[in-house]
């Protein structure tokens, strides 16, 4: 299903980078900086970051007829290695980078920056039959931890309903953000799950939506913006937080932090090789200034007013400090 | 005859030199596409080693961290996320519940097929029938997996009786199987038709001779005449079945399972290898290394397989002059 979207994704842009192409003259005056840039970014990492990134990418190129976007969906790990051997421009991360990531990256030289572009609400989602509405992050891993062996709902201690049908688990691969950022906290350590009896469907978040809608024992996890688009097929289950509140993921949740541990922040990271070029600058710039038209349509939580001003604080930071030598070619 | 040798040895006798068959002048050209044409007959064979080839290397590299009886009789596969075990044991079954319930539908179908147009088919339906047959052997498998899963399985789930358990899950290895069993249907069908047809009318006319039913010739001397074919045709589908790739990927989950099962969700090896490889994991990693141990796994069934079916058209052969 992930190449599904691609495909829709694919003809749009080129529609769009064509399209425009065609009319592009009367256009110049709208980008940031009132000039028109041209080249090719490229950008891979998280599939949930993905669709925010594409909407961006796609408005960027309808303003820069001649710049090409391409968005990957490696994950946030197969993004940040290829990222660190040179291979992108800008890499999509639904956790913040890692300090062996990070050495990769220093190794080949490559130094980066990481902006919060997204706020997140991790969701565990069930099947709509399922009369529980709220677990606990210990009574998740005993469905997820690596020494869980619950067969089904029954098995689970203290759930506030009783249900007795057979467990089907979903799981992203071990390459996603996701992954890392849900393992870390529900079971405690990064990248330790449940490997028996789990139907671990890689990137593709879809097979996770078709599994759960489809079986009343069925129960997956993945960004608030699959739940969102999903939320006629799916029912998200109430987190219970620090303070021993259930708490539904959204978007109040999210912002005031009342949604822990599952709510989380979006990163892009650009390169500081990547930002001497004046597209990679004028992208970043217009990442930002778009996110409030495309973070509602992309299904994500917006950032708060704290967090975009620090945010922009950052950007004005790099193209204060970058900017000199770039804008001479 | 004798004017054409009466011709020849006047010409001998005249004293004529022998007309030379080779060409006066070397033929450069022609030599060139020789060796093209030859180029062309071994590029399979180095296809093929290149293929192993580049499954050993990485192959190698993985039996170095786990061991070769670990990973062939392991019962535990998890070898993306911690704690990682490597048995390959369970995709193997998977693999093999798969082609089983895709066998179950397609020998029988294919076979009835076969039969129907080299024995009872008017030559008008057979003409028509045949190429639609061959037609459905070149629908892309996408096309499959699309069926399977948003069409077979929801059919059986709507039917399934309760006396067999748990209504199938949304992923199964079921509607897969079945699936790939009409994907298996046109090969089994064509090359099993070809080989009956192939069998000498005298021996049918033998038979009818001796007051034998259409059904008695059909089952009691065409089939066993043909045997060698059929056996071919069958080994060739499973070939098919435990190499095919979406399908399984589609419409059978992505569940490590242990059981030979109809109704739960299973991961085939094909399965794991388009699973993983498509998810961008590290080249260094001993986890990329597992898609190569798993294809060569796959490579070496498949082709014991064939090897397998050659031996079996041999030994059933029944050679007629």
């Amino acid at each position: 299903m992930k190449k599904h979207k691609l495909l829709v994704a694919f003809p749009t842009v080129l529609a769009l980078a064509f399209g425009v192409a065609a009319c592009g003259g009367d256009d110049e005056a709208s980008s940031a900086s009132g000039e028109e840039v041209s080249g090719e970014l490229a950008v891979d990492g998280s599939s949930t970051v993905a669709p925010l990134t594409e909407q961006v990418g796609a408005l960027f190129q309808e303003e820069n007829p001649d710049t090409r976007v391409t968005v990957g969906t490696a994950g946030t790990g197969g993004g940040f290695e290829r990222f660190c051997a040179g291979e992108t421009d800008i890499s999509d991360a639904s956790r913040q980078i890692e300090p062996e990531e990070e050495k990769l990256c220093q190794e080949n030289g490559v130094e980066f920056e990481e902006i919060v572009v997204a706020n997140d609400a991790l969701s565990v989602v069930v099947n709509p039959d399922n009369p529980v509405t709220c677990m606990s992050p210990d009574q998740v891993s005993e469905i997820y931890g690596p020494d869980a062996d619950a067969t089904s709902w029954g098995d689970i201690q203290g759930l506030d309903a009783e249900y007795d049908e057979e467990l089907a688990i979903f799981s992203p691969g071990s390459d996603s953000g996701t992954f890392d950022y849900f393992t870390e906290a529900v079971n405690g350590e990064e990248g330790k799950s449940r490997t028996q009896d789990v139907n671990v469907v890689g990137e593709n978040d879809n097979a996770t939506v078709t599994g759960v809608a489809g079986d009343p024992g069925g129960i997956g996890y993945f960004g608030f913006s699959f739940f969102n688009e999903n939320q006629d097929q799916l029912k998200a289950l109430e987190i219970e937080n620090e303070d021993g509140e259930c708490v539904a993921p959204a978007e109040e949740t999210t912002q005031d932090g009342s949604y822990n541990p599952l709510g989380r922040q979006l990163y892009i990271y650009p390169s500081a090789e990547a930002l001497q070029r004046p597209e990679v600058q004028e992208f970043i710039q217009f990442y930002l200034d778009s996110l409030g038209e495309v973070i509602p349509q992309a299904g994500f939580i917006p950032l708060t007013d704290e967090q975009l001003s620090e945010s922009q604080q950052n950007v004005e930071n790099l193209l204060s400090g970058g900017g000199g030598s770039g804008q001479g070619g | 005859m004798e004017a054409r040798d009466a011709i020849a040895a006047s010409g001998l006798a005249a004293g004529t030199p022998r007309p030379r068959l080779e060409a006066a002048r070397p033929r450069y050209g022609e030599r060139v596409i020789k060796a093209l044409l030859a180029l062309c007959a071994v590029l399979s064979i180095v296809t093929t080693v290149a293929i192993v080839v580049s499954l050993v290397g990485p192959t190698v590299e993985f039996f170095r961290e786990v061991g070769i009886f670990d990973f062939l009789f392991g019962t535990n596969w998890s070898p993306t996320i911690s704690p990682e075990s490597y048995g390959v044991l369970p995709l193997v079954i998977g693999t093999l519940s798969v082609t089983l319930w895709g066998l179950i539908v397609a020998v029988p179908v294919g076979l009835g097929a076969a039969i129907y147009l080299s024995e009872y088919a008017r030559p008008r339906v057979r003409k028509l029938l045949k190429p639609t047959l061959e037609v459905l052997a070149g629908v892309p498998t996408v096309a499959f997996g699309f069926f399977a899963f948003s069409f077979v399985t929801p059919v059986i789930q709507d039917i399934w009786p309760g006396f067999l358990g748990d209504e199938p899950n949304v992923f199964n290895a079921g509607a897969a199987g079945l699936a790939i069993g009409l994907l298996i249907v046109p090969i089994i069908a064509s090359i099993s038709e070809d080989a009956m047809s192939a069998v000498p009318a005298g021996l049918r006319e033998g038979a009818y001779a001796l007051g034998a039913s259409k059904m008695r010739v059909a089952l009691r001397v065409v089939f066993p005449a043909a045997l060698s074919g059929v056996v071919a045709s069958i080994v060739l589908g499973v070939s098919r079945a435990v190499g095919e790739t979406l399908v399984v990927l589609m419409a059978a989950g992505n569940t490590p399972n242990l059981d030979l099962t109809f109704s739960e969700s299973v991961q085939a090896i094909t399965a794991y290898i388009g699973v993983v490889a498509t998810g961008d994991i590290s080249t260094q990693s001993l986890e990329y290394n597992t898609i190569f141990a798993v294809g060569l796994l796959l490579f070496v069934v498949t082709l014991g397989m064939n090897l397998l079916s050659i031996r079996l058209v041999r030994r059933y052969r029944e050679v007629y002059e």
